[in-house]
C-alpha cells in the first residue's frame, strides 16, 4: 500500500495536524495534533468544553474543519463526506445511545452491514446466510444474542449502548470512536464492557472519549488531556495524572 | 428593454417602481414580522397567518362603517382605534389557538403546518360567510387621501407614506422589546434552553402563549395598514402567505433585520421587474430567484454558524 | 428464505389488504354505480397515486412535499398536450387563423407551434415524458434540497413555492400553456375516442390497473432494506449517515419515485376526465393531496387509498348539498387529523378493528398471523 510509503506517518493510523475549528470567533479546538497508533486504544479526557466531542465531530465530517488536516492511513479526511469517511474505515459512536428505537434489534444491525448501502443495493438486498451469521456473531459479543428479534426501543440504557458498539462493530471498522460508552452503566455493565472493548480492539484502533477514571484506567493505552481546545498533556495514564498542568485544570480526578 | 425611454423617464419609472415596492415591502415586514417571530423564535409553521392579518383588515373595515355612521365627527381618527382593536383582537384569537392547538404540535412542526392549514380555511368560510366573498374596501379619511406632488413625474400618495411610516415604528417598537426588555430576554432564553429557562423561574408555556399572541397581533395591525393600500377579500390572506414565508426563510429565520432586508430585496425586485414585464413573470422571477438562493444558501442570508 | 418470493414482499395478510381492495375497485364499484359515477371514482383514484406517493415520502421518509400538485400536474399536462394535438388537425381547426395549432394558441395570435409541442406529436414520446419529466423535475429538486440537507418545514415551503411558481407561470404564458383554462377539448387517442362510455369503462380498468402496479412497487419499497432504512432516517437521521449511507440519495429516490407514481396519476386523470388545468397544480390541491394521504394514515399505502376515495365522496357530496360547509369540515379535517388521527383510518383499523377481527376470527386468524411473523430472524436463530 502506498501509505506504507509515507515515512513520516507510517505508524499511524490516524494523524490530526494543526487541527482548528472556529464557531463565530470562537475555537472549540485549536490548533491541535495527536496520533494514534495501529491496535492503540486511546482516551481522550479534559474538562467539559475542552472540544473532545468535536474533535471527533471533526474526524468523522459532521463538523467541517477550519484549518489543519486529519489523515486516515494516508487519506484526507477533511475533504470527504460523512459517509465516504465510514467508508474508509471508520466508526462512531455518538454520546447518547442513536439506535433506531422503532426497529428489531436484528434490524438496526442489519442496516449497519456493510453492504447494499446505495439506493439500488439497498432494494436488492437479500438477507442471506452471511448476513444472518455477521448479525448473529456481533450479537453474541455485546451480550444482546437473546434480544434480536425485540423492538431496540424497549431495551435498558446500557443494552442501547451495546447495541450501537455492536452495530459499529458489524462494519469492521479500523477505527473507532467512542463517545462516552458507559455513561449511565450500571457497575456491572461498565465492567462488561471494558472487557468487550479490550476483547474487540484486536486488529483495530479506538478513540474513547471517557470521564469514569477507573473505566479509562481499566482500557487506556495512552491518555491525551484537551483543554480550551488544546492538548493539555499526553502520555500513559501515570504519566498525565502526575502532570501538574493536568492537576492544576482537572482538580479532583 | 430600457430602449424605449429617456433617462429622466427611466429615473422617473424606478423612483415610482421604487415607491411602489416600498409599499409592498411595507405589507411584506408588517407580514414577515409577526411570522419571523412565531417561526423564528417558536420554530411554528402558522399557515393561517394571512387569515389573522385578514381578521385585523376586517376589523378595520367594521370600525371605519361604525365610525362613519355612528361618529363622523371623529371619522378621521377611527384609524388609530381599529388599529388598537385589530392588535387585541387577533392576538385573543391567536392566543385561543396556540391553547387549543399548537401547543399541543410543538415536537411535530410539519403537523402544525397542516392543523393551521386547516384553521386558515375554517377562517376563510366564515370571513365568507359573515363579509360575502366581495373584496371590501375601507373609505380613507380625508388627510389620508391625495399625494404629495415631487417632481412633475413623480406623485407620492399620502396613504403609502402613512404605512411605511407605520412600519418603520412597528418594527422599532418589536426591536425594543424582544432584545431591550426583560420580556424579550426570556422569549430568547425559552428559544434557547427551554429547561434551563423553566429551571430559572421563566414560566414557558405562558411565554410560548405571549410569543404567538403577539406575532399574530401584529398580523392583526399589518391587516389594517393593508386596507390602507388594497381591499380585502376571505381569500386575500391565502396569497400572501407562500411570499411572506419566502420572505422570513430568505432572511434567515432568527433575524428581524434579515427579515426586514429580505422584504425590502423581494418586494424591491418584484415591484421594478413588474413594470417592464407582465405582473405575473415579474412574480416568477423573483420567487425563482429567491428559491435558487435558497438552494444556495438554505440557512437564509442571515443566518449565525452555530455549534452543533 | 434466501430468496425474494412474493410472500416476502406480499406477506398474507397485506395480500388480503390488497385483494379486499382490489375486489372493491374492480368488482363492486363499477357493478354497483353506473358509468357517471364510476368515472368520478376514476377520477379520485388518480389523486389516489399521488396519495400513495406520499406514504413513501412523508410517512416512511418523512418528507413533507407540499408541491406534489406540480407533478401531477406535469404528467397530465403531457399527456394532455399530445392529446391536444391531435384534436387539432389541420381538418378540425381549418376556421382557425392558422389550422392545424390548438386553438389557444390561435386565439393568443401564435403562427406555429412552440418548439418544445412539436415532439408531443408522437405517442411514445408523451407517454415517455409523462414518466420522464415530471421525475428528472423531483430529481432537480431533489439533489438541490437534499444535498444541501434542506428538509423538514423548509423543503415543504419551498415546494409550496414551486408548485405556486408553476401555476402562476403556467396561468400567465396561455398561448403556449393554455393559460387558466387549461388544455380542454381533447377527443381521442390515437383515434380512439376517449369520451364514450366504453371507453370510459376501459380507462377505469387501465387506471385501476396501474394504480395497483404503483401499489405493488410501493409495497416492494416499503417490504425492502431501502423501506427499513427510510424508517431508520427519519428516526435518526445522523446514525444513518455514520452507519455509511449518503443519506440524500435516498431522499431523491423516494421523492422520485412520489413524483413519477403523481404523473402517472396525472396522465390518467386528463385522460379519463378529459382536460387538464393549472388549478390541479398549485398551492391547494397540493396540500389537499397531503390530507388524503393523511386521512387513510400516513404509513399504509393501502389506507391512503381508501383516505382518498372518502375524502373526495364527502366533497362530491357536501358540494352538492352543503356548499358553503364543505371548506369548514375540510378545515376540521386537517386538524381531527393531526390532533386525534396522527395514523389515520389505517392507525384506527389498526387499533380497534383488527383487534375485535382476531377474536371473531380466532383461530383462522391466529394460523395466518403465525405465517406472517417477520420473514426474518427465524432463520438466523435456528
Amino acid at each position: 500500500m502506498s501509505v506504507m510509503n509515507q515515512t513520516p506517518k507510517k505508524e499511524f493510523v490516524l494523524a490530526v495536524e494543526g487541527l482548528t475549528v472556529s464557531f463565530d470567533g470562537f475555537k472549540a479546538v485549536n490548533d491541535l495534533s495527536f496520533y494514534v497508533e495501529e491496535d492503540e486504544i486511546r482516551v481522550i479526557i479534559g474538562p467539559n468544553g475542552a472540544g473532545k466531542t468535536t474533535v471527533l465531530d471533526l474526524i468523522c465530517g459532521k463538523t467541517k474543519a477550519t484549518g489543519g488536516s486529519i489523515t486516515f492511513r494516508g487519506k484526507e479526511l477533511t475533504k470527504m463526506s460523512e459517509h465516504e469517511i465510514v467508508h474508509a474505515g471508520i466508526g462512531r459512536k455518538f454520546q447518547n445511545p442513536s439506535i433506531y428505537e422503532d426497529l428489531t434489534v436484528f434490524e438496526n444491525l442489519e442496516i449497519s452491514f456493510p453492504r447494499g448501502h446505495s439506493v439500488l443495493g439497498a432494494l436488492a438486498f437479500k438477507r442471506d446466510a452471511e448476513v444472518i451469521a455477521a448479525i448473529q456473531e456481533v450479537a453474541d459479543e455485546i451480550f444482546l444474542s437473546e434480544h434480536l428479534n425485540k423492538t431496540a426501543g424497549l431495551l435498558s440504557h446500557g443494552q442501547k449502548q451495546w447495541l450501537e458498539i455492536g452495530m459499529l462493530l458489524i462494519q469492521k471498522p479500523d477505527l473507532l470512536m467512542l463517545d462516552e460508552p458507559v455513561a449511565g452503566m450500571s457497575v456491572a455493565e461498565r465492567k462488561q464492557t471494558a472487557e468487550l472493548l479490550n476483547r474487540i480492539t484486536k486488529g483495530r484502533s479506538v478513540i474513547v472519549i471517557e470521564h469514569d477514571m477507573q473505566f479509562v484506567e481499566d482500557i487506556a493505552h495512552r491518555v491525551t488531556v484537551m483543554h480550551q481546545g488544546k492538548t493539555l498533556s499526553e502520555g500513559s495514564m501515570e504519566r498525565v495524572q502526575n502532570d501538574p498542568k493536568v492537576i492544576e485544570v482537572y482538580l479532583g480526578h | 428593454m430600457f430602449a424605449d425611454y429617456t433617462t429622466t423617464e427611466l429615473l422617473s419609472i424606478f423612483a415610482m417602481q421604487g415607491f411602489a415596492g416600498l409599499i409592498l415591502f411595507s405589507v411584506f415586514v408588517l407580514m414577515a414580522l409577526g411570522l419571523a417571530i412565531i417561526f423564528g423564535q417558536m420554530g411554528v409553521i402558522n399557515m393561517a397567518h394571512g387569515e389573522f392579518m385578514i381578521l385585523g383588515a376586517y376589523i378595520t373595515y367594521i370600525t371605519s362603517n361604525l365610525f362613519s355612521e355612528y361618529m363622523p365627527g371623529l371619522f378621521s381618527m377611527y384609524f388609530f382605534i381599529a388599529m388598537i382593536i385589530a392588535f387585541f383582537a387577533t392576538a385573543a384569537l391567536g392566543a385561543l389557538v396556540e391553547w387549543s392547538l399548537i401547543r399541543h404540535l410543538y415536537k411535530r412542526p410539519l403537523d402544525t403546518l397542516l392543523a393551521t392549514w386547516g384553521l386558515s380555511l375554517i377562517l376563510q368560510q366564515i370571513y365568507r360567510t359573515v363579509f360575502g366573498a366581495r373584496e371590501v374596501g375601507v373609505t380613507l379619511p380625508d388627510w389620508l387621501m391625495g399625494s404629495i406632488p415631487l417632481t412633475d413625474m413623480i406623485d407620492i400618495p399620502i396613504n403609502g407614506l402613512f404605512v411605511m411610516g407605520l412600519t418603520v415604528l412597528i418594527s422599532v417598537s418589536i426591536y425594543l422589546l424582544m432584545f431591550r426588555s426583560r420580556w424579550g430576554s426570556q422569549v430568547r432564553a425559552v428559544v434557547q434552553n427551554r429547561p434551563m429557562a423553566s429551571a430559572v423561574g421563566i414560566n414557558t408555556e405562558k411565554t410560548d402563549r405571549v410569543t404567538f399572541a403577539l406575532g399574530c397581533g401584529i398580523a392583526g395591525v399589518a391587516g389594517s395598514a393593508f386596507t390602507m393600500v388594497g381591499s380585502t377579500g376571505p381569500t386575500a390572506g391565502q396569497l400572501y402567505i407562500v411570499d411572506t414565508f419566502l420572505v422570513v426563510v430568505f432572511g434567515g429565520a432568527q433575524s428581524l433585520l434579515g427579515t426586514i432586508a429580505s422584504a425590502f430585496t423581494i418586494s424591491q425586485s418584484q415591484s421594478t421587474m413588474e413594470f417592464f414585464l407582465s405582473g405575473s413573470m415579474a412574480k416568477v422571477l423573483t420567487l425563482l430567484f429567491v428559491v435558487g438562493i435558497l438552494m444556495i444558501r438554505p440557512q437564509g442570508l442571515f443566518a449565525m454558524k452555530i455549534r452543533r | 428464505m434466501n430468496k425474494f418470493s412474493l410472500g416476502n414482499i406480499l406477506p398474507r395478510q397485506d395480500a388480503m389488504y390488497f385483494a379486499v381492495l382490489a375486489v372493491l375497485i374492480v368488482i363492486v364499484l363499477p357493478l354497483s354505480l353506473d358509468i357517471f359515477r364510476l368515472n368520478l371514482v376514476g377520477k379520485y383514484l388518480t389523486y389516489a397515486f399521488v396519495a400513495v406517493g406520499l406514504v413513501l415520502c412523508w410517512g416512511y421518509g418523512g418528507i413533507l412535499s407540499l408541491g406534489q400538485g406540480i407533478f401531477f400536474g406535469l404528467g397530465g399536462y403531457c399527456m394532455a398536450m399530445f392529446l391536444k394535438l391531435e384534436a387539432s388537425d389541420p381538418e378540425s381547426t381549418k376556421i382557425q387563423s392558422t389550422p392545424g395549432i390548438p386553438d389557444f394558441m390561435d386565439w393568443n395570435q401564435l403562427t406555429s407551434l412552440p418548439w418544445f409541442w412539436e415532439p408531443f406529436n408522437s405517442f411514445p414520446f408523451a407517454i415517455l415524458a409523462v414518466l420522464v419529466v415530471p421525475t428528472i423535475f423531483a430529481y432537480i429538486i431533489g439533489v438541490a434540497m437534499f444535498k444541501r440537507r434542506v428538509g423538514g418545514v423548509y423543503f415543504a415551503i419551498i415546494t409550496q413555492a414551486i408548485a405556486s411558481i408553476l401555476t402562476i407561470l403556467i396561468i400567465g404564458q396561455q398561448g403556449y400553456t393554455g393559460g387558466v383554462n387549461g388544455i380542454t377539448d381533447l377527443r381521442t387517442l390515437l383515434g380512439w375516442d376517449i369520451r364514450t362510455d366504453s371507453a370510459k369503462y376501459i380507462l377505469y380498468f387501465v387506471n385501476a390497473a396501474l394504480l395497483f402496479a404503483c401499489l405493488f412497487v410501493a409495497q416492494y419499497v416499503r417490504k425492502s432494506k431501502l423501506g427499513r432504512i427510510l424508517l431508520a432516517m427519519r428516526e435518526r437521521e445522523d446514525r444513518v449517515r455514520f452507519s455509511g449511507y449518503d443519506v440524500s440519495n435516498f431522499k431523491i429516490f423516494v421523492f422520485c419515485i412520489g413524483a413519477t407514481f403523481s404523473a402517472i396519476g396525472g396522465a390518467m386523470f386528463t385522460l379519463q376526465v378529459g382536460f387538464m388545468s393549472p388549478s390541479f397544480v398549485g398551492i391547494v390541491p397540493s396540500i389537499e393531496m397531503v390530507i388524503f394521504c393523511a386521512v387513510g394514515g400516513r404509513m399504509s399505502i393501502i389506507g391512503a387509498v381508501y383516505g382518498t376515495l372518502i375524502v373526495n365522496w364527502a366533497r362530491t357530496t357536501f358540494s352538492e348539498s352543503f356548499p358553503e360547509l364543505w371548506l369548514f369540515a375540510m378545515g376540521a379535517l386537517f386538524i381531527a387529523v393531526v390532533m386525534v388521527l396522527p395514523n389515520g383510518l389505517a392507525g384506527l383499523y389498526k387499533n380497534y378493528v383488527e383487534p375485535r377481527l382476531v377474536l371473531l376470527g380466532g383461530k383462522l386468524k391466529q394460523q395466518w398471523a403465525s405465517r406472517t411473523t417477520p420473514v426474518s430472524v427465524s432463520g438466523g436463530q435456528e
